[in-house]
């Protein structure tokens, strides 16, 4: 199992009474790009807050980046990257001052980090707004500049959760290309959406249904298997099976 | 009607929600008035004082029985050596040292010679003339009865009568504070908190395009928070009544019509505030620092007013709770009639007036 | 690691609209306003006097109490009810009111009552306005006596013996040398404690937490990265304030300043960890606030910093064992009046770093990374 990104074994998460993730296992091997589908308050940013250990399971097994999540989770969380659904970079500083905090957080020398800066917003066509209070780009430029940040030292697996959300779509389009260029230096990426064709672009894609994984495979297979012919029809007929409210 | 009373159970959702807010606006009062009336207190009581009498004579004798056996002092220690005063200074558990010079009694009878010194701990200005007040009165009645003893001429006896409080408890003076400190602390600060929070998180745009009019919104914020003051107004009053002893002896009517305008005050104070900053933080340093501070610094809650410098007593002459607690103190503990509030009620009313207009024509410029 | 942190923070600080000004508005509006306010001195008591007498002894005596300076008369009233009025409507605090027929019981019986009646609503004004009094009459009757001893010629011997206060390290009484080193500690405790206490809850509210908390950072590095900065802000206020201190109001320390910082370095710590531990517990910006001033009311009434801690009763005393802010005020009385030196402030000391010790652990345990 030390070779697979993710795996996981009948991982469970409990609130009380609700159980919000229900004994999900899965596979992510490396260098994937693993979407993570399920209808609102399916599941999904519960599990992934385990997977990136800042929720405790309540019960079963969990190993991201050959690390146990419920023993390990600081040695998980120095080998993977996180950006959540809602904004979290620092507003009141500036692009590279952000860059620089959370690449010395993670390690990094200044000289390093200083190099990779000046790569990162090349790439990311930033450069001008090097000297910008993050608080005054627009959202379509935070949300790539949080996924800058989130793989900026490199980590083993990367956690994006629902990272084009509210974003247009031209700017979607940027961002998946920064996702295959991500995955193609060998970084796993695991990543929540709600856009059906963004499912398309995943290697492989699982769809939570009430807090459990109701199907898992290729989008190619999911169809095949469904008799449909797009992922967001594969996704209607789950997401009929569910009993619990949208929260 | 109907619209406005959703508004106003909404607003008391959000404080009922928030139970360590709710808990904390509840027990301030109790606690404020607990800790004043018990724990901050310059009342001398059985302060530990130290002698050092070379002359161990009658007269010295008479002296520190009197001393000993009066409520507010206790003999703690003995002194041999006249050098061990610094040292028992520095230790801090004596602040008073009573020094009779030698042969007293000799020469208190015969060369009039006789000398008695109160060396104080001046680090506590006002402790350390208490405390010497205090001596200076238990041996001047000594000497009083000598003198009547000996029949010396020309003696000017005076009969003391100290007025509404007889005990010299400092509750009497505090109590009045706690009050202003508590409407303001409420009623302003949350209430200026309140509104901007609704501007901060952009709830505010929401409430101000409902059909209702902004006044009303603006009045339903300001309900909850002056039920609770009312209910933190009894709650003081019976404490203070119950617990603490402190007499209402004027017209509670005329109270509760002196503290209404105050809260009115109040009121318009956090409503204008909240038009002046945008940030819950900016609201709460605004309030706290704006309003707290002076209270307790300026009001004549701590400090008396008359013994500051002129340009600080006219800041103080601004400042609401001044004339609120002034007032308090003549119609709750005095027993005075209306007549002699009659100028703190006018000052107070004129303010509130003259706040709320203030405050409803920022709040309405700013709108359009 | 920590280096980062740290610059992450201070750039914050000094990009927020509003700290840097209150952080230098703060100890200027302090030590510059505050001392003259923070006056407990009794000073002007208002008399009315009620002279039924109306003789030259009773005049004499009025001139006698005007001219100590201590008293300032408001009227002579015709009667005592009139005189009462003074003091309902608050034009007066304390009535001297001089019998008929003064002068005749004076010189005939040797005897003369007089009353006082004194407005003691404020109690520290009404008891020692009116003791004042009574030494001035006290004063006036030895002056008689001397004057009437000439011409009586002694056949009586007066017992009698001086009294003579004296104040030491303070001989003046003067209020701002006792206020002074007092609220500079007041000053450390709101920045260093109240700035902290909507820091790490502020963070949660923008929700950057959530940023830091996925990442490998350790949680006392994340909370020494919020200590230190406050701790060095301190230090510089600290110095602001004695320097204001000496230069507005002639108060230097007797004793050592390094004693001083030494100890500040210690209390910081303690006020900041305090914020840190209830901004970790707080949900938002505003319940911080109001569970800090709640503490920060109790404290600061129970640290004698206005009331001397040794007149509570002994509940209260119990309770002031456990505030810090009681042994950082003793402390700095101490050294700037009577130049303690360290080694007689060990148990200051001690608990000052216990404090600091328990509190700062208990930030860090606090700080939850996860759910």
């Amino acid at each position: 199992m030390e070779d697979k990104a993710i795996y996981t074994e009948n991982l469970t998460k409990r609130f009380g009474n609700f159980t919000a993730v229900d004994q999900i296992s899965f596979e992510v091997e490396k260098g994937e790009i693993f979407g993570f589908l399920g209808a609102n308050g399916a599941g999904k940013t519960t599990a992934m807050r385990m997977l990136c250990g800042l929720s405790h399971p309540t019960s079963g097994k969990g190993n991201v980046a050959g690390f146990d999540i419920a023993r390990e989770p600081e040695k998980v969380k120095q080998n993977i990257g996180y950006m959540s659904q809602k904004f979290s970079l620092y507003e009141d500083l500036k692009v590279w001052e952000n860059l620089r905090l959370f690449g010395g957080i993670y390690g990094m020398k200044s000289k390093e980090i200083a190099v990779k800066t000046d790569e990162v917003l090349q790439e990311l066509e930033l450069e001008r707004e090097r000297e910008t209070l993050v608080k005054s780009l627009p959202l379509g430029w935070k949300q790539k500049l949080s996924f800058s940040v989130s793989i900026f030292h490199e980590p083993k697996v990367v956690f994006l959760d629902e990272p084009t959300g509210g974003v247009d779509p031209v700017t979607r389009r940027q961002f998946w290309e920064l996702i295959y260029q991500a995955a193609e230096r060998g970084i796993t990426v695991f990543v929540t959406t709600h856009y059906m064709d963004e499912a398309e672009y995943c290697n492989r894609v699982s769809i939570m249904v009430d807090g459990k994984i109701e199907a898992l495979d290729t989008p190619k297979n999911l169809r095949q298997q469904f008799e449909v012919s797009t992922m967001d029809d594969v996704f209607q007929q789950l997401a009929r099976r569910a009993t619990r409210k949208a929260d | 009607m109907k619209q406005f009373r959703s508004f106003v159970r909404k607003e008391y959702y959000h404080i009922f929600r928030d139970k360590r807010t709710m808990l904390i606006l509840l027990a301030m009062p109790i606690v404020q008035i607990l800790l004043f009336g018990f724990a901050i207190t310059t009342e001398v009581k059985d302060v530990k004082v130290a002698v050092f009498d070379p002359s161990k004579d009658a007269s010295t004798q008479r002296i520190k029985e009197r001393i000993n056996t009066s409520e507010y002092f206790t003999i703690a220690e003995e002194l041999t050596n006249i050098d061990q005063i610094n040292d028992i200074f520095k230790y801090g558990k004596i602040n008073l040292v009573i020094v009779f010079s030698e042969n007293f009694a000799e020469n208190l009878l015969h060369t009039g010679e006789a000398k008695v010194q109160l060396i104080a701990d001046g680090t506590d200005p006002n402790q350390a003339s208490t405390l010497t007040g205090y001596v200076s009165g238990i041996l001047g009645s000594y000497q009083q009865e000598l003198m009547e003893q000996y029949q010396v001429p020309f003696q000017i006896i005076p009969e003391t009568r100290m007025l509404y409080n007889p005990q010299l408890k400092s509750a009497y003076n505090f109590v009045p504070g706690v009050m202003g400190l508590i409407l303001m602390l409420i009623c302003a600060m949350m209430t200026s908190i309140a509104i901007v929070r609704e501007k901060e998180t952009g709830t505010m745009e929401v409430l101000l395009s409902s059909p209702m009019k902004p006044i009303y919104i603006i009045l339903a914020k300001a309900v909850p928070y002056f039920t609770l003051s009312i209910v933190n107004l009894i709650t003081i009053l019976l404490l203070s009544v119950f617990v603490l002893g402190v007499p209402v002896s004027g017209s509670l009517f005329w109270l509760a019509i002196l503290s209404l305008l105050f809260v009115f005050v109040a009121l318009a104070l956090g409503l204008f505030i909240s038009t002046l900053v945008n940030t819950q933080m900016a609201a709460m340093l605004a309030s706290g620092m704006g309003l707290m501070m002076p209270i307790m610094l300026l009001s004549g809650m701590m400090f008396p007013i008359e013994s500051m410098p002129p340009v600080l007593q006219w800041v103080s002459a601004i400042v609401p709770a001044r004339w609120y607690i002034e007032a308090v103190k003549k119609i709750m503990i005095q027993g005075v009639e209306l007549q002699y509030i009659a100028k703190e009620l006018v000052i107070i009313g004129v303010m509130a007036i003259s706040l709320i207009m203030l405050a409803l024509s920022k709040f309405k410029t700013r709108l359009s | 690691m920590l280096k980062f942190l740290i610059e992450k923070e201070f750039k914050q600080i000094v990009r927020n609209t509003f700290l840097p000004k209150i952080i230098i508005m703060m100890p200027v509006m302090m030590m510059l306003v505050l001392p003259w306010a923070a006056n407990q001195e009794v000073k002007d008591v208002r008399l009315s006097i009620v002279d039924n007498d109306h003789s030259v002894y009773s005049e004499r005596l009025v001139n006698k109490i005007i001219a100590g300076g201590y008293f300032k008369l408001t009227d002579v009233s015709a009667s005592n009810p009139e005189a009462m009025r003074s003091i309902e409507s608050g034009k007066a605090d304390i009535i001297l009111e001089i019998q008929d027929e003064f002068d005749k019981s004076l010189i005939n019986e040797g005897v003369a009552r007089v009353m006082i009646s004194a407005n003691s609503v404020n109690s520290t004004k009404g008891g020692l306005g009116s003791s004042y009094l009574s030494a001035i009459l006290a004063d006036y009757a030895t002056e008689l006596r001397e004057e009437g001893g000439q011409a009586v010629v002694t056949a009586v011997e007066v017992p009698s013996f001086g009294v003579m206060p004296q104040y030491k390290f303070n001989p003046h009484l003067d209020y701002k040398v006792f206020m002074v080193p007092a609220l500079m500690v007041t000053l450390l405790t709101m920045l260093c404690g109240f700035l902290p206490a909507l820091n790490i809850v502020g963070e949660k509210e923008a929700g950057t937490i959530e940023q830091i908390n996925v990442t490998p950072v350790k949680k006392l590095v994340f909370v020494l990265a919020k200590l230190i900065p406050y701790w060095v802000i301190g230090f510089a206020v600290l110095t602001v304030a004695i320097g204001l201190g000496a230069l507005v109001y002639g108060i230097y320390p007797v004793g050592n300043l390094l004693t001083i910082f030494l100890f500040a370095t210690i209390y910081i710590l303690v006020v900041s960890g305090m914020g840190l531990v209830i901004s970790n517990y707080s949900d938002t910006m505003q319940q911080a606030m109001f569970v800090m001033f709640f503490f920060m009311m109790i404290l600061l009434l129970m640290s004698g910093l206005f009331t001397p801690t040794t007149s509570m009763p002994e509940w209260a005393k119990t309770i002031t064992v456990f505030n810090p802010l009681k042994y950082f005020i003793q402390v700095m009385r101490l050294v700037y009046l009577k130049g303690s030196t360290f080694f007689e402030m060990i148990p200051q000391f001690l608990a000052l770093c216990g404090f600091a010790l328990a509190l700062n652990t208990w930030a860090v345990v606090s700080y939850r990374k996860s759910q």
